[in-house]
């Protein structure tokens, strides 16, 4: 089972109005932890967006071998313009959890991304870091069992992108596999087991981190390490 | 200049003194303006969320047609209505034409396409904006539209206000179908017209004093509005 990976694509690809934004690409996912890496335009965002099924691909398909609940953390999160309580609520109400339980949910998922203190403070007039926890907390409680993160802390200071990096590790930890797309090597480097390097919109390699940090298998690849190693 | 001067303290008198046929006029306007108000909200802006989201042929017709409709001449609008409610015509037989009712259908008929088009476009950014988080929360079409209506709903109350304030200056229309009755279907504007016409300058100058007291009440409750839920929701 495990083997076979817990999403396939077979010959995914994408075209939109006669420009090919996803070259047809076969990948089995097997990690718990994936990095999809690539320059800025590569397609990180289009890939992540085909594979939690908000882009329909013109080309091959996507096979769940046991349909798994998601969840996406977008690269800018939209928040609603009501409490950060209500935002983190929305999801579970949509899923028909009863109010008592849908607040306890929701005050816990903000707990746990050290927001316990803003569930009455409008979500829309936080700070973008803030924001991004807010996101986390409102998909985190949704318990989902595979989570898509879109350059999670792209525009975060060092102290929280370290925070976020913490409840996405515990996100995994609590058994949600994760796919994050990234230009944060270090990142990659401390949470993926696996990198899918994309470039140009085609998918290059996937292949294990240790492996690809040290010795990446495409030229691009190795470009690219050179050009955004600190 | 005098006679201007004499007109004025007069009109001022009338409104000070709550004057009985003053009160009538501006209530039948109140009234006449808010159910119009009410409906072409509750018709435009369904439709409008529809336009925004929705993708069917003739969809982009349909907006250009709503646009063009916004510079449809009031008088224009009063006559097509004329002939639509008068004894001979199709609704005839109502027995609409010359009553507040035939004055609420002529107000929201010339207010609904700027409803419709605001709400388009408020919805079609909103959409924009929200789409993929919404669905990505689970929520499906109807569930995401309504959303987004709560969501929108300082924008969408500072859209009726500005239907309500294009409402109830409205004149051309309003004469055509309402017949200007004394005591039926006189509205502030239709009065305003038909008293300076007259010479009766201080019930006209009352009239408009009050008019533009409400017109600019309503942009100015507009704004506050719209700052306080810039500042409080972001
Ligand atoms: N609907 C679309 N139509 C045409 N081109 C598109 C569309 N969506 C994305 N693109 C293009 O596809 C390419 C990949 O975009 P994408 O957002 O996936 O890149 P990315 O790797 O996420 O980049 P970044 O690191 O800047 O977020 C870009 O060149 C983008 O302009
Ligand atoms: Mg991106």
């Amino acid at each position: 089972m495990t083997m076979s990976g817990w999403l396939r694509l077979e010959a995914l690809g994408l075209n939109e109005n006669g420009a090919r934004l996803l070259n047809p690409v076969n990948l089995t996912l097997t990690a718990g932890r994936t990095a999809i890496l690539g320059a800025n335009g590569a397609g990180k965002s289009t890939l992540l967006r085909l594979l939690h099924g908000l882009l329909r691909p013109s080309e091959g398909r996507l096979i769940w071998p046991t349909p798994l609940s998601q969840g996406m953390v977008f690269q800018r999160p939209a928040m609603l313009r009501a409490t950060v309580l209500a935002n983190v609520e929305y999801g579970l109400k949509i899923r028909g959890v009863e109010s008592a339980e849908r607040r306890r949910r929701a005050a816990a998922a903000l707990a746990q991304v050290g927001l316990g203190d803003f569930a009455k403070r409008p979500a829309r007039r936080l700070s973008g870091g803030e924001q991004q926890h807010v996101a986390l907390a409102r998909v985190w409680a949704l318990e989902p069992q595979v989570l898509f993160l879109d350059e999670p802390t792209a525009s975060l200071d060092p102290a929280s992108s370290r925070e976020v990096e913490r409840i996405i590790g515990d996100i995994a930890a609590a058994g949600a596999r994760i796919v994050m797309s990234s230009h944060n090597l270090g990142q990659a480097r401390r949470l993926a087991e696996e990198v899918i390097f994309i470039d140009h919109g085609a998918v290059l390699e996937q292949t294990p981190a240790a492996e690809f940090f040290k010795q990446p298998g495409s030229e691009a690849a190795r470009r690219f390490l050179r050009d955004e190693m600190p | 200049m005098q006679e201007f001067a004499a007109s004025l303290a007069l009109a001022a008198h009338l409104v000070s003194a709550g004057d009985a046929r003053l009160a009538g006029i501006v209530s039948l306007s109140l009234g006449v303006s808010l159910g119009a108000t009410l409906l072409a909200c509750a018709l435009g802006m369904p439709l409008g969320a529809w336009l925004a989201i929705g993708r069917f042929p003739g969809r982009h017709t349909l907006i250009v047609a709503f646009n063009a409709l916004m510079g449809l001449p009031s008088v224009v609008a009063g006559l097509f209505l004329y002939l639509l409610l008068s004894r001979a015509g199709p609704l005839g037989g109502l027995g609409l034409l010359f009553t507040p009712t035939a004055i609420v259908i002529a107000q929201t008929f010339l207010i609904a396409p700027l409803i419709v088009a605001l709400t388009r476009q408020l919805i079609e950014d909103a959409w924009q904006e929200y789409r993929e988080q919404l669905r990505s929360l689970g929520a499906r079409r109807t569930r995401a539209v309504a959303t987004l209506l709560w969501d929108g709903r300082f924008s969408l109350s500072i859209v009726g206000l500005a239907g309500f304030g294009r409402a109830i200056a409205e004149v051309g229309a309003v004469m055509i179908v309402g017949g200007n009755i004394d005591g039926v279907t006189r509205v502030m504007t239709t009065t305003i017209a038909l008293e300076t016409s007259k010479g009766d300058l201080p019930l006209a100058l009352a009239l408009s004093l009050i008019l533009i007291a409400l017109v600019m009440g309503v942009n100015l409750f507009a704004a506050l509005l719209r700052a306080w839920a810039a500042r409080r929701w972001g």
